[in-house]
């Protein structure tokens, strides 16, 4: 009795996990299709995965170190004649990257150590001659840049995708952990997800700096010419692309240290471009602090020039007319979408790093649509002719097996639902294996009874024989596909961890129907017999 | 009803022919792989971008392809499903992502030039998403009139869409959409004055897999499919010996190289459904060998005397039943998912009718034939070891089953 009442409540559970308590057919329906979670394989909308190349964080943690280097070397009168730092073009190159110091003036040497050592303990000094060394970053450092990398850049990505405001998209860690650089996004419902990948690819590197007052210059190459090949130290040469602001663009003279950068961005907003008529500008306000030293910095410099630049690539110069203290604007924009998308990605903040599209796969709701619908009645024609062949071949006992396979089934969608699993094509698979193994149990339990009897056991006996006996090998084959899908989880991706989670949840939602509700069953339609003469099975 | 009461068939007697079969397969499978270089991998492990574009009748392919021969820097591969369906599947190869993705533009464009009407400045509705079709309709029909509000618009213009992808993805005519709610004879003028139906819709299922990611995620798929191979092979030893979990894994190695040998003769993809296909095939195969193998533990528990050959046949005959049960069971919803489940798991299906088949047979003409050798062999050891040694061989299985099977049979007495 203690028995079927646990087996009712594991039950009613199981049913409510799936449907919910629903007041109406319609409720239902939703109640339904948001327990059951289908893959974007399933239901369509794209799938990305993306890798963070983290070099790009390991530049930028050089270009600091030096420029702190070079501060900290001119407080403690240490004359350094150089530095300069490789550059790491790959993921793979990231452990390489190197500060090279050149020129240190030789009565300092301990002073200059000292200063290593105790502000930059993520390096490693070692000197090449009497006064030159390099700097390597220690491999404790390189791996918490990497982790920081990629969570900020998650984080970020997960934030612009957010703000479009899509249905349930997935923002998450992607790949083995070892080598964690991979994140996936799966935006359910898309399927243009060309916008989506410009809109996340977009470093949104903002920075303002001061624009020296030479130039522009046609190329690159001629502006280096007019600085007689060497640029001043702490400048740089960048290019304002051509657009309806400034003609035919050019490059610029501009200081690398930024007065403002992304961080002190308080919010961003487009709007029409007050200045051309039929373009679209996105403004922007800063943080208090950031306010405080833009005002510090515009008063100090009436009639300079200062430069909004994005990702490497000046988007508009102005000269500065008189104090500004906590607002700006990138203007010339031509479409609202531009505007609005380059407003999102300011809001959301910069990637620490730049990003590359590994994999895209986008699945039409079409056949997202074809497909659940064509193996929908392909699994329930399969599952009828399963049905129909128990009860032909084992009678009364059939209803037994078929109760079974209802109730695992129904244990496996609810575990699935409350898990907040999703349910994949792979996972389809191991459900059907899950069911396969199911009748399996069924079956090895049933012949095992029909061959006790055979041998002139009384039915209560010949019942208990024939669960003990199959139990052994029940276990057997569930435990050797159990270890193997550990196997599969521990070291396969995406596709390969889903057919494992659903099949180990299907296997132990068998254990318990195949072997504990079935003999129940069993034995309340025993017990309810004085004279046991006969049992269909 | 009952099929098999009592069967005697003579299984290891018979077991040259099968093993014969089985080493034919297999030296087919590995030709056809040597000679095509492997297996023909899907867009997931080999890198490359694939679109699956569906037309209105049957696919012009020969067109498709030279339209896009020209358009692209590589030949695309252009692929019809056997099924009847009318959908094909565009590949092409590129260096990287980049190239990929530029790839998968220039094939859309081609294809509306080709088999669109570009020119008209009409809405293709076959190929639009409901936010292009919202802001086509929006003048229009505030200038005809109508009370819709913005969001209004974007509602009709995503049920317009909707229908459209829960009917195949492909309209005939606009006629179709009067269906839809909403849908009036003043909409259907503004349809048919803003879009029209090109004969294919592209946004079916459009794929990019850079080539190095390819390779990883194949050698990754491989390496957990061999470690759970492993981590079987040591639970057997664990509960029965070690020559149990060899054969079968061996046997189970078996099927997954002749399946993938079938592949490769029919010419058919190895794509991750079909890798799905395979561990399902092999956790079933398991399943199957340890299920005969139980028994053989357990018969040669009751009966020490008897040859191994002999209890390895009964216990094969005592089971069959069952195992013509299951697999015919299994097979029947198998074959439904081959017939009924259409051109996306039609390689999932098929690698799981094939992988049944040889699966069960496996497990009694390769597995238990291994233990049979291996005991054979032993024993052939141990009488030349020396007279001493007969006694002993006279009662091989009690050699073989005693720590395991009294371990199985106090369990089992419980």
């Amino acid at each position: 009795m203690v028995k079927v009442i646990v087996i009712l409540a594991i039950v009613l559970a199981c049913v409510f996990g799936i449907i919910g308590f629903p007041r109406s057919l319609d409720q239902l329906k939703a109640n339904v299709s948001h327990n059951i979670r289908l893959g974007l394989d399933l239901k369509g909308g794209s799938h990305l995965v993306l890798q963070v190349q983290v070099q790009d964080a390991a530049r930028t943690q050089a270009d600091q170190l030096i420029e702190s280097l070079r501060e900290g070397a001119r407080v403690a009168n240490i004359i350094v004649e150089g530095y300069d730092r490789n550059d790491p073009r790959t993921l793979a190159d990231t452990n390489t990257i190197q500060v090279n110091v050149h020129g240190v003036d030789q009565a300092k040497t301990q002073a200059f150590r000292a200063l290593v050592a105790d502000k930059y303990p993520d390096w490693l000094l070692t000197p090449v001659n009497a006064a030159d060394y390099r700097l390597n970053m220690k491999p404790s450092a390189l791996i918490e840049l990497k982790r920081n990398t990629v969570t900020q850049e998650r984080e970020t990505i997960e934030r612009r995708v957010n703000a479009l405001g899509l249905t349930e998209p997935t923002v998450q860690d992607h790949g083995a952990p070892e080598t964690q650089s991979e994140i996936l996004v799966e935006l359910p419902g898309v399927d243009d997800p060309a916008r989506v990948k410009d809109l996340i690819g977009t470093t949104a590197q903002l920075k303002i700096v001061e624009v020296k007052n030479e130039g522009p210059w046609k190329s690159k190459e001629e502006a280096l010419g007019a600085k007689g090949g060497i640029l001043p130290i702490g400048t740089e040469v960048l290019n304002w692309p051509a657009s309806a602001n400034n003609g035919s663009g050019g490059w610029y003279l501009v200081s690398r240290s930024p007065v403002i950068t992304g961080q002190d961005m308080r919010s961003a907003r487009a709007a029409t471009d007050s200045d051309s008529p039929g373009r679209w500008e996105c403004s922007f306000t800063l943080s208090q602090d950031g306010a405080r030293r833009f005002e510090k910095f515009t008063g100090a410099n009436i009639g300079n020039r200062l430069g909004v630049i994005l990702d490497e690539q000046i988007r508009s110069v102005a000269t500065i007319q008189s104090a500004i203290s906590d607002s700006g604007r990138i203007n010339g924009l031509s479409t609202e979408q531009e505007a609005s998308d380059l407003s999102l990605v300011l809001r959301t903040g910069a990637l620490p790093a730049g990003i590359r599209y590994l994999q895209e796969r986008t699945i039409g709701p079409s056949l997202g649509a074809d497909s659940i619908r064509e193996g929908l009645y392909a699994g329930v024609a399969g599952l009828i002719a399963v049905i129909l062949a128990m009860l032909v071949y084992y009678k009364k006992a059939g209803i037994n097996a078929v109760l079974a396979l209802l109730l695992n089934t129904i244990l496996l969608i609810a575990a699935l639902s409350y898990f907040g699993a999703t349910l994949t094509l792979p996972g389809i698979a191991g459900v059907i294996l899950t069911i396969g193994m199911a009748v399996d149990s069924n079956v090895l339990i049933f012949e095992r009874i029909r061959e006790e009897l055979r041998a002139g056991k009384s039915i209560p006996a010949a019942v208990d024989a024939g669960f003990g006996k199959a139990w052994w090998t029940i276990v057997d084959t569930h435990v050797t596909t159990i270890v193997s899908c550990l196997f599969l989880f521990l070291f396969g991706t995406g596709p390969v961890r889903g057919f494992a989670v659903t099949l180990v949840i299907g296997l132990l939602a068998n254990v318990f129907t195949a072997v504990f509700v079935s003999k129940v069953i069993f034995d309340w339609e025993l017990g309810g017999r004085k004279q046991i003469t006969a049992l269909s099975i | 009803m009952e099929l098999f009461k009592q069967t005697n068939f003579d299984f290891l007697g018979r077991k040259w022919p099968f093993i014969i079969a089985s080493l034919v397969l297999t030296a087919v499978g590995l030709v056809s792989l040597a000679v095509k270089g492997g297996p023909r991998y899907g867009i997931e492990f080999k890198g490359g971008m694939l679109m699956t574009v569906k037309f209105q009748s049957a696919p012009p392919v020969e067109k498709v392809r030279s339209v896009l021969t020209a358009a692209l820097a590589n030949a695309p591969t252009v692929e019809t499903f056997e099924s009847g369906s009318n959908e094909i599947q565009i590949g092409t190869e590129g260096a990287d992502d980049v190239t990929l993705a530029k790839n998968r533009q220039l094939v859309l464009d081609t294809l509306a030039k080709s088999f669109g009407q570009p020119g008209n400045g009409k809405l293709d509705l076959n190929n639009t998403s409901a936010g292009q079709l919202a802001d086509r309709m929006r003048d229009p029909l505030q200038k005809a009139g109508t009370s819709l509000s913005d969001p209004q618009v974007n509602d009709l213009a995503a049920a317009i869409v909707g229908w459209r992808n829960q009917h195949g993805g492909l309209l005939s005519g606009l006629g179709e959409l009067n269906a839809v709610a909403g849908v009036t004879p003043q909409v259907q003028g503004i349809l048919a004055q803003e879009t029209y139906l090109a004969p294919y819709t592209a946004a079916r299922d459009i794929e990019i897999v850079g080539p190095k990611v390819g390779a990883e995620l194949r050698s990754q798929a491989i390496n957990a499919t061999l470690l759970a191979l492993a981590g079987m092979l040591v639970y057997i030893w664990f509960r029965f010996e070690w020559i149990y979990g060899v054969a079968a894994v061996v046997a189970v190695f078996h099927d997954t190289i002749i399946t993938i040998g079938l592949f490769s003769l029919l010419n058919k993809e190895i794509s991750l459904t079909v890798i799905a296909a395979l561990l399902t095939l092999v956790g079933y195969s398991m399943n199957d060998t340890i299920v005969i193998f139980d028994r053989i533990r357990e018969n040669l528990h009751l009966n020490r005397r008897e040859r191994l050959t002999d209890v390895i046949n009964r216990s094969v005959n005592q089971t069959l039943s069952r195992t013509v049960m299951t697999s015919g069971l299994t097979f029947l919803t198998v074959i439904a998912l081959f017939l009924f489940g259409g051109p996306v798991l039609h390689g999932f299906s098929l690698a799981l009718v094939l992988g049944i088949l040889v699966g069960t047979y496996s497990s009694v003409f390769v597995a238990s034939p291994i233990v049979v050798f291996w005991q054979n062999f032993m024993d052939d050891r141990r009488k030349t070891a020396g007279p001493a040694a007969v006694a002993a061989a006279n009662a091989p299985k009690a050699v073989s089953a005693k720590p395991m099977a009294a371990k199985g049979s106090v369990k089992a007495a419980k």
